[in-house]
């Protein structure tokens, strides 16, 4: 079986990827301007200021869309179909595509939603799932 | 600038699977057949301007299709803003022409994605692949689920889109896909990418398209036989990618109408006839509401009751477009908006004297907008 293809790891985006390694979501927040983004940049959009600072996320964030692939475009993912691609928007600001752990009934805009850190291929990558009430 | 510059030829190879036609071949073919059109002798053309194929990167690809021309070109090159390419390359055309940088453009673009690849639109979307974040379809998907949910926009609208586009397709023997469809087959349709279907992707085509540009003066002495006067031109552009973009649901089509509209002195409420880029059914949708048609959000009861069909309130896409003429990203719109003018159109809509082209590439990054017009 294919692999499914796993995030190639730079001195830019290292931060990011041993972070959830180490059970955290981090983003990168300008220490100039204050913006905060995903995914890694060299400089802040907003400003330009380089050398911007990692920050650990609180890990809620809520649904701005999602597809649901009926067909796999990769055969990695041919045993998975029907699955779901979400962007979901971190409570702090940055997006994120991800995958959202729940039947894609559930599935709505605005859902409020917490991170899952799990491991695919032995990478941790961050999914999310609907958020406890409270 | 408005009617200063005219579409003085336009040329296209056959569509569909083309095995053994490189992008080149296409290319030279296409514009030969503008030039006949025009009728224009090659050696007046002294400006080429190239769509690069989407499908494989060809380094300094203009100079490979002037060479293949046989010209030496004063100005030209190749572009790259995706399906927008085409207006954008006319609008750098007609903006050379008017400051004494040319006289007479060719403006061409060919692929061959339908028996050469297809990669460059089935390509993982960086690390995000681990996600199986994939395809240009699921960019666009990602687009319309929005607008759906934000605005009750259902699939059976967008399924107006593409039984519109079908039935002008049908009549059209130049097109790939010859097949009328029904909103309950489009219904039935397989589902590809939630919330798309099979018949809300566009066709996936071999095939070539140029055109020819000129002053209105220039076609004048050349006598060239049915000039279409360009009567307005805009762009606009994002460059935040889907999963960043901070509305979803809003696309620089807007700043591209305004722009053109403002050029040609328009408004929605003057066109007769309009060629929108429908890569996908959102596409032509989101344009409308874009382009001042109807407002924000009412796209959907807009194109409901066959209103893009022939004998609708504004007829779409009277070639088939992409979804049913050919997959090629653009060009063949900005053709059927010469022929609608020429009044030469297979659903050629009564005394039109007025279309409006959108030609969009990326996943809605880049907008282009033209105006044509009998003045």
């Amino acid at each position: 079986m294919t692999a499914v293809p796993l995030p190639e790891v730079t001195p830019l985006t290292e931060p990011y990827w041993s972070g959830l390694a180490e059970g955290e979501l981090r983003f990168q927040r300008c220490g100039s301007c204050g913006n905060a983004w995903l995914p890694a940049r060299d400089a802040c959009p907003r400003c330009l200021a380089p050398e911007p600072l990692w920050e650990r996320a609180g890990g809620r964030g809520r649904i701005i869309s999602w597809v649901v692939y009926h067909l796999a475009v990769h055969e990695a993912f041919a045993d998975r179909v029907p699955y779901n691609v979400a962007i979901v928007e971190l409570d702090e600001g940055p997006r994120l595509i991800t995958n959202i752990e729940v039947p894609e009934s559930v599935l709505s805009i605005e859902l409020p939603v917490e991170l899952h850190i799990v491991d695919e291929g032995g990478v941790a990558i961050p999914r999310f799932s609907p958020a406890a009430v409270g | 600038m408005r009617g200063e510059v005219v579409i003085a030829g336009i040329g296209h190879t056959a569509y569909g699977k083309l095995p053994g036609r490189s992008p080149t071949s296409m290319n030279v073919e296409a514009v030969r057949l503008a030039l006949v059109d025009a009728g224009v002798e090659k050696d007046a053309v002294d400006a080429v301007f190239v769509k690069y194929p989407t499908s494989q990167h060809i380094s300094m690809y203009g100079q490979v299709v002037a060479e293949a021309l046989g010209l030496h070109p004063r100005i030209g090159g190749v572009w790259d803003q995706g399906g927008a390419t085409n207006i954008s390359m006319i609008t750098f055309a007609a903006m050379a022409v008017l400051n004494g940088q040319c006289e007479v453009a060719v403006v061409t673009t060919a692929d061959n994605p339908r028996t050469g690849t297809r990669q460059a639109y089935e390509r993982g979307w960086g690390d995000d692949a681990v996600f199986g974040w994939f395809g240009t379809p699921a960019g666009y998907a990602m687009i319309a689920r929005r607008h759906m949910e934000e605005f009750g926009t259902t699939h059976e609208q967008l399924g107006e889109i593409a039984v519109a586009a079908r039935g002008h397709g049908a009549a059209n023997g130049d097109a790939q896909l010859r097949l009328p469809l029904t909103l309950e087959q489009f219904a039935e349709s397989r589902p590809v990418v939630d919330p798309f279907c099979r018949d809300d992707c566009c066709l996936i085509s071999d095939g070539g398209a140029a055109v020819v540009v000129m002053s209105r003066e220039r076609a004048a002495q050349l006598a060239v036989p049915a000039p279409v006067p360009i009567l307005g031109l805009g762009q606009g552009q994002t460059s935040w990618d889907v999963p960043l973009r901070p509305t979803l649901t809003e696309t620089a089509a807007a700043s591209a109408a305004r722009t053109a509209f403002a050029m040609a002195g328009m408004g929605p409420g003057d066109i007769d006839v309009a060629q929108l880029y429908d890569c996908f059914t959102i596409t032509v949708l989101m344009t409308l509401e874009d382009y001042g048609f109807c407002p924000k959000g009412q796209g959907g009861p807009f194109v409901a009751g066959g209103n893009l069909q022939l004998g609708g309130e504004l007829p779409v896409n009277t070639s088939g477009g992409l979804l049913s003429e050919t997959g090629m990203p653009g060009m063949q719109l900005v053709l059927e908006s010469v022929r609608q003018m020429r009044g030469t159109s297979t659903s050629q809509v009564p005394d039109a004297s007025t279309c409006i082209v959108s030609n969009q590439g990326g996943i809605m990054h880049t907008h282009s907008t033209m105006i044509v017009g009998q003045l």
